[in-house]
Order: structure tokens, then C-alpha cells, then sequence
């Protein structure tokens, strides 16, 4: 009786240990930071971490990627048709990969691409994928934001396989220290992919990335129009080396990219410092900012809502302080 | 030649974007009783790039219909939808409970097949779960073409072009019909229904159905174990001038 109770936990010990796949998103043949953050939640998961990168710009990447540590071993699928990250051509190899070598977990950064492919590989294996984990409880149970970030549920997945995006945001990067060894994934894939990549348009900024900005300066409403974005915000954000968002009355009023947009549609940031100039603090963008560990906010509406969250709230034309806070500083 | 379309908009019945919700008692849920609902804002936009793909190209669309998956109120919002130009709706009624995308997306499956839908426009997520997930499930289960986040939707002939937000700028898609296509906040500018249209709305078709009826089963697969407040942040301190405002950021050495 006792053997076969120990005997049973041997067996079963054996079976759940499997491992996560991770996916780590290379622009540039630089690995995205959101990419690390995915990995910190797949360490917090406890099983060994497979990595796998795609395309010819994982190829690029895959030198810097097997560095990552806490990797056992990154997986590269070097196939062109994997360019661009088209979600008809992703979803179907990841799909195999799960299901061939049985992996328990595969997570993704919750990045636009990681947000497109995600669901698409839960249709394929018949899955419930959970979007943007802020924590990982147990292997099987995590913790997401709803409603704008206004609640934090906590929910346990019952399928066999655990489909997770990470927000970055929530979980520190790994360190690039590690050395795991390469492996060409030799699947080949018939997707019957109808998609056809045309082109992009990416904003060249000089700045620091804003997902992954330590501090973060934004501009909403209050500035009015371009040209005082661009001469409030540039200074600011030159000074303090911080990467420039937007509230979305800002982006669409046209005083900046759609891509700075930070909110529950545009960025979630949470960086040391978030100055945000003019930006009343509707729900949306608190949304997307309200984790920050320091919040100033300028704005000369003393009950825009902005205060409620800031650690330090100055009343005020921003017009006037910004330039001498950027004099100051 | 250029194929007909024939439009599906699912629609969702969400709690109002501008009213901050609050944890039930029991803290299993938020609470939902005497709450304003609205449609799903990208939904709304959703349903607005339909109607201007129809004015924009005579005799392009042969058909919109919006579909909700939802409580039997979830009819409000389809009344909305049919006084702003829906031409037919479907409630699938599934009463209270709160349907995961992977459940939706399969009910909206069997919908694509009875309407014999070529294109479907979701909004990009919706506001209340976040999950941003029911138009690539869709795609996924039915293998079409999807477009995510689209800020841009241009039909020619049989072929969808389609310019997506993404991390760090935009980039083009384009497939051939059928297709999935999901909302940006950038679409469009949703329209408002005229008290005229409004009227017309209650004579347009509502079909109410069940689950059942189209054969799928609801079992979830996340169960949520609780909902909570997130931490509140300590209060904040305001200061008088900029020298103020420069000392506190040295003090929390923020710089």
C-alpha cells in the first residue's frame, strides 16, 4: 500500500514535470525587454524554459537570446515565412511544437505580436489562453487585470496546457548571463497561411524604448497642439533620458504617434518615474500607468483626477513650470 | 470581380467605460446591479467601419448583421446597433454568466456558418475582461486571415487591406475574403442613432437563440478564484512651485 502511494507520487512527480515554451520577440536582432519580463514569469512558473525565436530576425537574435538566463535551451525556427510574425504562420508551428513535446506552459511577452499570435494558438489546441498575467500563484493559477486595471482577478486554468501573455510591466527582466545551447527547430509547417505582409511604418525615435523606460514623461490635453508637445515634452524627456508617452486625447488630436499611447489600448508602463504634464487621469490611461513607482503630475486643473494617483502634484500652467523644471533639473 | 460581403459584428453589453466599477461583497465578481451598460466601445467602432465600408462602396455590402453574446438585456445594445444600420441581429442568450473568448468565439463560429459571413469585424477587446483574444480565436477556429487592431480598412475587389497599430508604429496587412478583422480606437468615429432610426430599430429582425441551439456547449476553462482591489497608492502631497517639486523628486531620489 505504501509503495504503490510512493510509487504513484514518483509517477506523477515525473509527469508534470514538463517544460515551458517561451517565445522571445527579436526586432532589430535585439531581444525585446518585454521578452525578458516574459521569461522572469516563466522562472516563476518552476518548470525547465525553452526558448524559441523566428524568422530571419530571430536568427539575428538568437546569439544575444540563448544568453538569457534561466534558458535550458533556445529553439530557433529560421524559416523566412516567419518574418513579421504573421499570426497564420506563428500559431500553426507553435501549435505542433506544444503538442508533439507536450510542454504544460508556453508564454509570450503581451506585446502586439504576443497579443495577435496568443489566441490564435488557443483556438489550435482548444485552449483558454489567460491575457496579460501580472503574477504567477501556481503553475496552474495567475493573476490578470480587468476593467481597466480597476479590478485583479485571480483565475486557475483547468486546461492541460497553460497559454499565457505576461505583461512586462509586472515582472523584472532576466539577465543576459546564461549560455544555453542552440537547436534548429527541422519541423516544417504547412499553414496554408493567406496573409501577406505590405509594409511598415515604425516611428524612428532616439529615445528610450517606452515599454521598458525607467522614467516616462507624458503629455495629454493640456498641451494643445504639436508644436508645444514637441517643445514642452522634447526638452523634459532629454533631460530626465526618459522615453516620451501620450494620453490618448493627445495622440488623437495629432500631437504625437498612436504608438506612444499609454492606457488600457495603448501602453502599459509602470516605470520609477511617470511625469505626466496636462493629462487629466481619465480610468483609460490610469490604466496604463497607475503601477508606476513615482507619479508627479502637472496640470492647473487642481480636481483633474491625475492628482489622485500622483505621489507629487504640482497646480500649475504647465507652460510655465515644465520649462523651469527642466531648468532646475 | 468582387465578392459581396456579407458583415458580422459581434457586439458586447459592458459596463459603461466612464463608471469605475467596484468589487461585489463576496468579492467574486464586479458588481453589476443598478450599473449603466453600454456596447463595447470597440465594438461600437466595429460596427461603424461596417456601415461606412457600405456608403463608401455602392453595392459592396449585401448584408450587416450584429450578433451578442450576452443576457437577454444584451438585446438593448442590438437595438442600437439596428438604429444605427444593422440590417439583422442575433441574441445568443446565455444568460448571467460571463462567457470566456474561447466560448464566444465558438458560438460566433456557428453564427459565421448560418450567415454565411465573409468578413467579421470585432472590436479589439473589450473593456470589462481585457483579453483581447475573441477575433484571433475566430480566425483561428474557422483558419481565415486576421488583422488585429486595425486603424485602417480598405476593400478592393475580393481583397481586405488592412493597417494595424503595433508596437512602435503601423504595419499593412492584406488577405482575400473571408476574413477577421479586429478595432482599433482609431478607426472611426462611431456615429449617433436619430430618435427616427431608433423607432425603425424595434420593427428590424431580433432572433433570439440559445447556446444549444447551435450545438455549442459552455464549460469554462479559467475558473476565477476571487477578484480584488488592486493596492491602493499612498497619498500624494502637492506642492507650490517647481524648487518644491524638484526637492520631493531628489528626496524620493527619483532623480
Amino acid at each position: 500500500m505504501l509503495r504503490s502511494i510512493a510509487a504513484r507520487r514518483l509517477f506523477s512527480s515525473t509527469l508534470a514535470r514538463k517544460d515551458t515554451l517561451a517565445f522571445i520577440e527579436v526586432a532589430n536582432g535585439k531581444v525585446l525587454a518585454a521578452s525578458l519580463s516574459a521569461i522572469s514569469a516563466a522562472k516563476a512558473i518552476g518548470k525547465p524554459i525553452l526558448g524559441i525565436v523566428l524568422g530571419p530576425e530571430g536568427e539575428k537574435g538568437a546569439e544575444s537570446a540563448a544568453k538569457i538566463d534561466g534558458l535550458a535551451k533556445l529553439l530557433v525556427a529560421k524559416d523566412a515565412k516567419y518574418d513579421h510574425y504573421l499570426a497564420e504562420e506563428v500559431a500553426p508551428l507553435l501549435k505542433e511544437l506544444v503538442s508533439k513535446n507536450s510542454y504544460t506552459h508556453f508564454v509570450t511577452p503581451a506585446s502586439a505580436v504576443g497579443k495577435s499570435f496568443l489566441p490564435r494558438l488557443g483556438a489550435l489546441l482548444d485552449v483558454q489562453p489567460v491575457s496579460d498575467i501580472t503574477k504567477v500563484v501556481s503553475e496552474d493559477t495567475f493573476v490578470r487585470p480587468i476593467y481597466a486595471g480597476n479590478a485583479l482577478a485571480t483565475v486557475k486554468s483547468k486546461d492541460n496546457v497553460v497559454l499565457a501573455s505576461v505583461r512586462a510591466s509586472a515582472f523584472p527582466q532576466a539577465e543576459l548571463s546564461g549560455s544555453a545551447s542552440i537547436e534548429d527547430v527541422s519541423e516544417a509547417v504547412e499553414s496554408g497561411n493567406r496573409t501577406e505582409f505590405v509594409g511598415e511604418d515604425l516611428v524612428k525615435s532616439e529615445r528610450p524604448e517606452l515599454g521598458s523606460a525607467s522614467r516616462v514623461v507624458s503629455g495629454g490635453r493640456g498641451l494643445k497642439n504639436k508644436e508645444t508637445f514637441d517643445s514642452i515634452m522634447n526638452p523634459l524627456a532629454e533631460k530626465l533620458n526618459a522615453a516620451i508617452g501620450a494620453s490618448r486625447a493627445a495622440v488623437d488630436a495629432g500631437y504625437c504617434d498612436n504608438s506612444l499611447q499609454v492606457g488600457q489600448t495603448g501602453k502599459i508602463v509602470a516605470p520609477e518615474l511617470y511625469v505626466a504634464v496636462g493629462v487629466s487621469g481619465a480610468i483609460q490611461h490610469l490604466a496604463g500607468m497607475k503601477d508606476s513607482k513615482t507619479v508627479v503630475a502637472i496640470n492647473k486643473d487642481p480636481e483633474a483626477p491625475i492628482f489622485n494617483v500622483a505621489d507629487i502634484g504640482l497646480v500649475g500652467d504647465l507652460n510655465e513650470a515644465v520649462p523651469e523644471l527642466v531648468s532646475k533639473l | 470581380m468582387s465578392t459581396k460581403l456579407k458583415i458580422l459584428v459581434p457586439v458586447k453589453r459592458v459596463i459603461d467605460f466612464a463608471i469605475k466599477p467596484r468589487i461585489n461583497k463576496a468579492g467574486t465578481g464586479v458588481e453589476k446591479k443598478g450599473v449603466k451598460f453600454s456596447i463595447n466601445p470597440f465594438c461600437d467602432i466595429a460596427l461603424e467601419e461596417s456601415l461606412k465600408l457600405r456608403e463608401a462602396n455602392k453595392g459592396l455590402v449585401e448584408k450587416i448583421h450584429a450578433v451578442s453574446i450576452g443576457p437577454t438585456k444584451a438585446q438593448d445594445i442590438l437595438r442600437t446597433a439596428l438604429a444605427k444600420g444593422a440590417d439583422t441581429t442575433t441574441l445568443v442568450d446565455v444568460g448571467e454568466e460571463e462567457v470566456e473568448p474561447l466560448n464566444v468565439a465558438k458560438i460566433l463560429q456557428k453564427v459565421v456558418e448560418k450567415e454565411q459571413s465573409n468578413l467579421v469585424i470585432l472590436g479589439k477587446q473589450s473593456i470589462d475582461d481585457d483579453a483581447n483574444q475573441t477575433g484571433q480565436i475566430l480566425a483561428g477556429l474557422l483558419n481565415w486571415p486576421q488583422a488585429t487592431n486595425a486603424s485602417k480598412v480598405e476593400v478592393s475587389g475580393d481583397e481586405v487591406s488592412v493597417t494595424r497599430e503595433v508596437d512602435g508604429g503601423a504595419d499593412t496587412l492584406k488577405a482575400k475574403l473571408p476574413m477577421i478583422v479586429t478595432t482599433d480606437l482609431r478607426l472611426n468615429e462611431p456615429r449617433y442613432a436619430s430618435l427616427p432610426n431608433i423607432m425603425k430599430a424595434k420593427k428590424k429582425p431580433l432572433e433570439k437563440l440559445k447556446a444549444s441551439d447551435l450545438g455549442v456547449e459552455i464549460a469554462s476553462r479559467l475558473e476565477t478564484l476571487k477578484v480584488e482591489e488592486p493596492p491602493a497608492r499612498a497619498p500624494g502631497v502637492k506642492v507650490e512651485n517647481v524648487d518644491e517639486l524638484v526637492a520631493k523628486l531628489r528626496d524620493a531620489k527619483a532623480i
